[in-house]
């Protein structure tokens, strides 16, 4: 059985008991960790500062919702980075190296690869395309209304998920590294992100994310160094002592249970790979540096410092067989000192990174991971809501409701309202949702972008016939399979429904989901042959030659 | 890049109208026509779809080797514990950043000098 993409998100965010199912209300409260408190309010009062400071810089709509277009390639390529290695990647994977070795190595190629994608085929065409959304881009020559109102639903989907996912998370960690009771977390992580995005905007939301990315990284690369030096920088010298530690043994170097049926490992492979292409607050970034040639060197710049965070990872998953499996002072013992080297981890197999920075650190630097993995929660939750919030004022609230007419300081007031809103719903479903399983959110919210962003947006960019009713139709096929298959699902129906039987054979739905949105807009758009989709077909001309060019651009909002 | 919102881009409703702009202008026939702009588009869309397709081929050959021959992944790499579907897994990351790498690389000569070009013979 293949545990799928839910497990990944499982892993993270549920914190120990994940493995273990919908049991995750279990989490016991750890002794109140001050070196990570203070930290952690140091990164805090940093970041506020920094807000206050893009707070004071943020008139224009441009400014609030693309930092004034002013963001350099390195500094975006960090802060793209930044959004996608999130707490999940950082715990999850390296506790599923610990526990399974090689199946790690699964994810993090699967979410790596959708990169080069994302370069060759969207990235400069969505800058010269778009201004602050996505559905900028795809409602470029098709009508207005239809397609923002399904953009913008897709986007609230996928944010809703991944931020209900994000906030579980996030208290099961707080209270196992900082001691803290779960309420607590839910709360500061809301408070902060509402501040981050209603005061500071994108460039505040940017800036944390960047200086998260470089803890983060700085953080994982003195791990990975640490478990290398003892093993005089030789990889096979520590998989060596991994294999004989290991209760699998040689079995973590080859695949293994993760991966059995090949249509479940394809259909994970392809939302995966085509979910990062569609990520609202993924692709929002592309709008925040000056033109195409920054948008494509962001892309190869984050794809070789994802690559190489993956890989340590990766390290200090095997780092954590070597180093601490065979020391008890890591385990939660039984009667004569007897413990289960997969399943007794203190705090469970998701803490294998942060029990391993305490091994090669000690206290303090124990302290630096906790309130870096916390610091990447908060961040990855604040570009999820400035996301949603984009997508409520500029998309469905400016385009839809107000049909342009509306001025663009009632427009970020009103993208200012949406994020204390969506902040304050989050705390609100974090709550709610703590004793749920949370575990299968994250894969559905990659689905749901496999399924309905990415379809719409790559066929009203590459394809001269794409028309609103193709492109609405199959969006909403799209996302209804998506989250219908999902529901259907052993995670859903059976784990959290309590059915006996799934309906829907996969934890995947991408791998029929996406094709079908695909093909709902091929033929749908075939078969419009209104005066509208005609105008829509001879509009694309237009909009060809600005995507492959750039001219006609909107160009720098830097001032 | 200078040039601004031109008021060619067809987006309804900016927050100023610009009187007179229309979906496609002269200035789009224009360009479409033009041989450098052809050419521009032909060979970064050839070489777009050459690499996408490239990644597909070695990310999900991966993927079918893990569903359907595990045995080959675990056989060991000469005489030491790394197995080969270890190497595979490293070598699928290397080759998305290479395969970006390389597209960027064209792109910032090829493909920014003929869109310099391009925008010469347009007199902009």
């Amino acid at each position: 059985m293949i545990r799928t993409l839910s497990f990944l998100g499982a892993a993270l965010l549920a914190g120990p008991a994940l493995a273990a199912g919908p049991d995750m209300g279990a989490v016991q409260q750890q002794a109140t960790n001050w070196p990570a408190i203070g930290m952690f309010l140091f990164f805090v009062l940093f970041t506020l500062g920094i807000t206050y400071k893009a707070a004071k810089g943020t008139k224009s709509a441009a400014d609030f919702y693309a930092a004034g277009g002013g963001i350099s390639a390195g500094t975006n390529s960090l802060a793209i980075a930044g959004d996608y290695m999130s707490a999940a990647s950082f715990l999850g994977i390296s506790g599923l190296v610990y526990t399974s070795g090689f199946d790690g190595l699964i994810y993090s190629t699967g979410f790596l690869v959708g990169w080069p994608i994302v370069l060759f085929l969207i990235a400069e065409r969505l800058r010269n395309l778009g201004k602050f959304t996505f559905a900028d881009v795809a409602s470029f020559r098709l009508d207005q209304t239809s397609i923002r109102i399904i953009s913008a639903t897709g986007t609230l989907v996928v944010v809703a998920f991944y931020l209900i996912a994000q906030m579980v998370g996030a208290g099961k960690l707080i209270q196992l590294l900082f001691g803290l009771p779960y309420l607590y977390a839910v709360v500061i992580v809301g408070v902060l992100m509402i501040v981050y995005v209603a005061f500071g905007g994108m460039k505040a939301t940017t800036w944390v994310q960047v200086i998260k990315a470089c803890l983060l990284l700085g953080g994982a690369t003195f791990m990975a160094g640490a478990v290398l030096l003892k093993y005089g920088f030789n990889p096979e010298a520590l998989f060596a002592s991994a294999v004989a530690t290991h209760p699998k043994g040689d079995a973590i170097m080859a695949p293994g249970g993760l991966v059995s049926n090949p249509v479940e490992a394809i259909s994970l492979g392809v939302g995966l790979m085509f979910g990062t292409a569609g990520l609202p607050h993924i692709l929002m970034r592309f709008f925040t540096v000056s033109d195409a040639q920054a948008a494509r060197k962001s892309v190869f710049y984050a794809t070789g410092l994802i690559g190489y965070f993956y890989i340590l990872t990766f390290i200090i998953g095997f780092g954590g067989i070597a180093l601490l499996m065979s020391d008890p002072s890591y385990f939660k013992l039984g009667p004569a000192g007897a413990f289960d080297k997969l399943k007794d981890m203190l705090g469970g197999t998701n803490m294998v990174a942060v029990n391993l920075a305490n091994a090669v650190g000690g206290p303090y630097f124990l302290g630096f991971i906790s309130a870096v993995a916390f610091a990447t929660i908060l961040a990855v939750v604040a570009g999820l809501t400035l996301a949603g919030a984009s997508a409520v004022s500029h998309d469905l609230y400016a385009q839809v409701i107000a049909r342009g007419r509306t001025t663009e300081k009632h427009e970020v007031n009103l993208s200012k309202i949406a994020a204390v809103v969506i902040g304050i719903v989050a705390i609100y479903l974090g709550y709610v949702f703590e004793n749920q399983n949370v575990a299968f959110m994250v894969g559905l919210a990659f689905s749901v972008a496999a399924s309905c962003n990415f379809p719409v947006l790559a066929m009203s960019i590459l394809w001269r016939g794409t028309t609103t009713w193709g492109a609405l139709l199959g969006g909403l096929v799209g996302l209804i399979s998506a989250v219908t298959m999902v529901v259907l699902s052993k995670a859903v129906w059976v784990a959290t429904l309590g059915h006996a039987a799934a309906i829907f054979p996969y934890d995947n739905p991408a791998l029929f989901s996406m094709p079908l949105a695909f093909a709902t807009i091929w033929i749908v758009s075939t078969l419009d042959k209104s005066r509208r989709a005609e105008r829509e077909r001879a509009a694309f001309e237009a909009q060809f030659v600005r995507s492959e060019t750039g001219i006609g651009a909107e160009g720098a909002h830097a001032h | 890049m200078s040039i601004t919102t031109s008021g060619l881009d067809g987006r309804p409703a900016p927050a100023v109208p610009r009187p007179g702009s229309t979906a496609s202008g002269p200035a789009y026939d224009e360009v479409a026509k033009s041989p450098i702009f052809r050419q521009l588009v032909q060979e970064r869309t050839s070489f777009g779809w050459i690499l996408t397709g490239l990644m597909l081929l070695v990310y999900f050959g991966f993927i079918g080797l893990i569903a359907f021959d595990k045995s080959l992944l675990a056989v060991k790499l000469g005489s030491g514990t790394a197995s080969v579907g270890l190497l595979m897994g490293v070598v699928v990351i290397l080759f998305a950043f290479l395969l970006t790498g390389l597209y960027v690389m064209r792109a910032n000569t090829r493909y920014d000098a003929l869109a310099a070009e391009l925008k010469r013979s347009l007199g902009r």
